[in-house]
């Protein structure tokens, strides 16, 4: 092996002679955390902002009059089971079983959905009752941070249903895995966000 | 030839495994019981209203959630110090420096200016 | 056609966004479509357009897409200059009555533009061009861990230079300085599309730096040569790991802080407005997060820069290679504990103030400790007074001033006195042009041989140099002393006719400026029509000291044939003096990714919605949006997206240079 560099005899070794491709995708694990950290620091923003504006109510319906914890509780459990069953689905995965990954996926799926409909009827009844996004700068942070982090989900299962089809192709090939480990990454990552939402917005804001 | 390389490549694909973690159906299930408790608590908490000071309860359900956070990590990031030859942990690190700086820091600044040059605005403030 | 179908198409685009009706505009933009319908005209003579496409702009070779985002620097340069030129000759003749020769209007949308573009679109794709370029060459890697989203990354950035310029014809450009404050920037004052075309531009471009600045970092960390440990890394490589932490750290700010106010602007919430709950002191604060960050993103890589010169013309290793590594690591931290300097007077208070100001007091001392390196460095050596010396030279002497000025600016109280004024825009020019500008001149002439296989002309590099260095301080100098007196910036016409003279020289500066910039052009042209005089041929024309320097003029497609070891910091350098001998059998087919088109095609779709968005065509939006997922989901299915350059072409291009490499004797 080269990388030690040792004199195999008297000459100095400066290049590999016998070098074998780099494996495909390297990077991509530790691109895709990194990239995770910026997108962890985008919610850190939005965050900061409900942090700083979340009690300018002006006047207007403040979160004793709009969160209702039964359904975040609710809401909360449909996004803890899709955090399991796509811990299921990598399971699945590391056994080589791409039936069993794909039944998992689309499980988490519908975890995701039932999440992104909850929330949505969340967002509809607050509407209807006058509280909008225009209508206060606690609102306004409020809509933005939770829908932020909706529109992550989302785009969580647009990418499940597209690498459901991916695998269905051309099955667990190492890409494709490599796309199943970062998508858990997001989708894990996303939970985590979630605690923070759950903790300083909903239930500190009935504390408040 | 191509058989060797085959091989090879597979090695380094089983090697990536290594790096990047697995978890196993018990890390997943504990990882999951103890989500469902650390979430549960702090609803229940508020909910009920169980201890009487607002502010020691929004300190626990706080905790609780920096715990619940961490058990995410280890069970369903599978995170390790030798992650990506910790390269990963070191990137949360400085991550979550930057994240306290700048909330700590924003928080802290705003609420000067606040006071300082919005002084109509105090009465509406509940939470600096 | 009914009106509302005409809204409904067209959205908030009519005739009268047309400057029909302003003549420096009509003029520009016959300039503009001359010049570029002769450019289309002779690169379609000489039927380039598919090379062009094949070779470069489908490209996901990290060399090709460094030098794209040099060109891109260099055009938008001459863009932001004009503004400059615009600015310094208006402030020169509005005096004793006289408006100038730019209404009000249009002169807030030059000093916008001149720093939305000086800084975005010139600076950072000179930056990005220069690491990109340089280090998978340095830490003797192929190319960058992400080749595809290297590609991609650029055509972001062209995009957001696209929607920049066009804002020039169609439509207005943001009239609120290059930050964009609320209230001004917020919809109630602002109501046209200049904010919006601001927002969509560095939105987009910001994508594209985001990405670049993971790609860069997975690169440094995960394919280094064997042998090259984190402390073997040239420092130029150490900077840039530092420069892409910053832009990942930060740039998700900018993102975020830009789409509150986009919220506020197109939805109508309250994050910075004045009612409602809303706070636009909070903007202020948000985008300073992401604002100090940013100017060490443009500075650190030229202090990598800077280090390199100073080792390879001094004939002697760096001094203090480990300092400059923890001085680098501590200005990276530091840079996020700084930021309120920017607004001591928007009335934080006393402790808040003392605390910010003692923290940007503290990030001085490292840079003051690379500074005394370099000189270490030179003490004693052999030094060459080749180009890139004589730009670190004019830096040292240079930055030194503008960073003391900012240590003055530092203090609280000089800062209320000081605050947006001239003396302010005189430091921050004096460290940019200074530190940055000065630092890019120096690493053209140091890397274009190694780019293009031909060394640069040094007449025409010393013109550009005297007149750069010399324009600047004439240039900047009055400022300060207006600044001192009270003038403020962004000011477009005065009262007190003692303060002409000091604007006088300023335009005089700029002017030498100019001629700075046109000897710069000259010496490229020039040495172009003289490269086989200039040539290059041993890849190694200033006896360099890292691994850049061990490959041919330009490289091969593949940079190396063997991956390098590494024994030591200076591995070129560790190589020559130990006898390394050159391989010349025994080569392999090399593994390379593939060109693709993806990347023009979604910055394309982007650019269009961004331009939809802007003028409120909301089916284009829309359309555009789906197209852009669409596209980028159907990239996806595409899984072959490398190739092998076979063993014997890699033989034949290594054989070939052996023989250049012998014939030099």
């Amino acid at each position: 092996m080269a990388s030690m560099a040792k004199t195999a005899g008297d000459e100095p070794v400066f290049y590999l002679k016998d070098e074998h491709d780099h494996a495909e995708g390297g990077s991509t694990m530790l691109g895709f955390w990194i990239y995770l950290m910026s997108d962890c620091l985008i919610f850190a923003m939005l965050f900061a902002a409900y942090g700083v504006l979340g009690g300018n109510y002006a006047a207007g319906p403040a979160p004793k009059d709009l969160f209702d914890l039964s359904l975040v509780a609710l809401n909360t459990t449909m996004l803890l089971l899709s955090s399991i069953t796509y811990g299921f689905a990598m399971l699945a995965m590391n056994r080589d079983r791409v039936a069993a990954t794909q039944a998992w996926l689309a499980v988490t799926g519908l975890f995701g959905l039932a999440f992104l409909s909850i929330e949505l009827y969340e967002f509809h009844h607050m509407i209807a009752e006058g509280a909008t996004p225009q209508r206060s700068a606690f609102l306004s942070s409020f809509f933005t941070l939770v829908g932020t982090h909706g529109l992550h989900v989302t785009s969580g299962i647009v990418w499940m249903v597209t690498l459901m089809v991916q695998v269905a192709r051309k099955g667990l090939i190492p890409a494709n895995r490599r796309r199943l480990m970062c998508l858990s990454l997001f989708w894990h990552f996303l939970d985590i966000i979630w605690i923070g939402v759950f903790t300083f917005v909903y239930l500190m804001g009935m504390l408040r | 030839m191509s058989a060797h390389d085959h091989a090879d490549h597979d090695h380094d694909g089983h090697a990536h495994a290594e790096t990047t973690g697995h978890g196993s159906l018990k890390g997943y299930l504990t990882g999951f019981v103890l989500s469902v408790i650390l979430t549960a608590v702090p609803f229940w908490l508020v909910m009920t209203g169980a201890i009487d000071n607002k502010q020691a309860t929004a300190f626990v359900i706080m905790a609780l959630a920096g715990v619940q956070i961490v058990v995410h990590m280890i069970f369903f990031l599978h995170m390790t110090p030798s992650s990506e030859g910790g390269w990963s942990m070191l990137a949360l690190i400085f991550t979550i420096v930057v994240l306290v700086i700048v909330l700590s820091g924003s928080l802290w600044v705003m609420y000067h200016l606040n006071v300082n040059m919005m002084p109509s605005m105090q009465h509406m403030r509940e939470m600096p | 056609m009914p009106d509302s179908l005409t809204r409904f198409i067209f959205g908030r685009l009519t005739w009268e966004s047309f400057p029909f009706h302003e003549p420096i505009l009509v003029a520009t933009f016959a300039v503009v479509a001359l010049g570029g319908i002769a450019l289309v005209g002779v690169l379609t003579y000489y039927r380039v357009w598919g090379y062009l496409w094949r070779e470069w702009f489908t490209s996901v070779d990290h060399k090709k897409i460094g030098i794209m985002y040099m060109v891109l620097g260099l055009v938008m340069l001459l863009r932001g200059f004009s503004d400059a030129i615009m600015m310094r000759l208006q402030q020169a003749i509005a005096f004793n009555g006289s408006e100038g020769y730019l209404p009000a209007h249009h002169y807030d949308q030059v000093f916008t533009a001149h720093g939305v573009i000086m800084i975005f679109f010139v600076a950072m794709p000179f930056v990005t061009g220069l690491m990109n370029f340089v280090v998978p060459l340095q830490i003797g890697a192929r190319d960058v861990s992400f080749p595809f989203l290297n590609n991609f990354s650029f055509w972001m950035t062209v995009g957001g230079a696209i929607l920049v310029m066009t804002s020039l014809f169609v439509g207005e450009f943001a009239r609120t300085g290059w930050l964009a404050y609320p209230p001004l920037s917020n919809i109630g004052y602002s109501p046209d599309v200049g904010v919006d075309y601001y927002i969509w531009a560095l939105q987009i471009a910001g994508v594209g730096t985001t990405l670049s600045g993971i790609n860069l970092i997975c690169t440094i960390i995960k394919m280094r040569a064997p042998g090259m440990t984190m402390m073997r890394m040239p420092v130029f490589t150490w900077t840039s790991l530092c420069t892409n932490v910053l832009i990942v750290a930060s740039f998700p700010v900018l993102t975020a802080v830009l789409a509150l106010l986009a919220l506020d602007r197109y939805v109508g919430t309250n994050f910075f407005t004045n009612d409602f709950g809303g706070n636009p002191m909070m903007y202020v604060n948000l985008i300073w997060i992401w604002g100090h960050p940013e100017v060490y993103i443009l500075i650190l890589p030229l202090f990598g820069v800077y280090s390199e010169v100073t080792s390879t013309f001094s004939g002697k290793r760096l001094f203090g290679y480990t300092s400059m590594v923890y001085a680098t690591v501590v200005i990276t931290i530091l840079s996020y504990l700084v930021w309120l300097h920017h607004f001591f007077t928007m009335g934080s208070g006393a402790s808040v103030n003392s605390f910010f100001g003692i923290t940007t007091m503290i990030i001085s001392i490292p840079t003051g400790a690379k500074m005394f390196n370099w000189l270490f460095t030179m003490y004693r050596g052999r030094i060459r007074y080749e180009l890139p010396m004589m730009w670190t030279v004019a830096f040292m002497l240079t930055f030194v001033v503008g960073g003391m000025t900012g240590v003055l600016l530092a203090v609280p109280p000089a800062d209320f006195v000081l605050h947006n004024s001239l003396f302010l825009v005189a430091h921050f020019h004096n460290v940019i042009i200074g530190g940055v500008l000065f630092g890019l001149f120096a690493a053209i002439a140091y890397w274009w041989p190694k780019a293009f296989g031909f060394r640069l002309q040094p007449f025409w590099g010393k013109v550009s140099f005297w007149c750069w260095v010399v324009g600047f301080w004439l240039a900047f100098m009055p400022l300060y002393i207006l600044g001192l007196m009270g003038v403020t910036r962004r000011m477009r016409v005065f009262d007190d006719p003692s303060l002409q003279i000091w604007f006088q020289i300023a335009a005089f500066g700029a002017l030498l400026i100019a001629l700075g910039i046109a000897a710069f052009l000259i010496q490229i042209f020039v040495s172009i029509r003289n490269r086989e005089a200039l040539a290059d041929p041993t890849g190694d024309p200033w006896n360099g000291r890292t691994l850049e320097w061990s490959t041919s003029s330009p490289p091969p497609e593949y940079n190396f044939a063997f991956t390098p070891v590494v024994r030591d910091n200076d591995a070129w350098w560790d190589m020559k003096e130990h006898g390394y001998k050159r391989p010349l059998s025994g080569f392999r087919p090399i593994h390379m990714p593939s060109n693709t088109g993806a990347g023009i095609i979604l910055a394309g779709l982007s650019v269009v919605t961004g331009f939809a968005l802007i003028w409120y065509i909301w089916w284009l939006a829309a359309l555009g949006f789906v197209a852009l997922l669409a596209t980028a989901i159907g990239h996806t299915f595409n899984y072959h997206r490398d190739f092998h350059i076979p063993a014997a072409e890699v033989d034949q291009t290594e054989t070939a240079r052996t023989e250049l490499l012998a014939a030099q004797g």
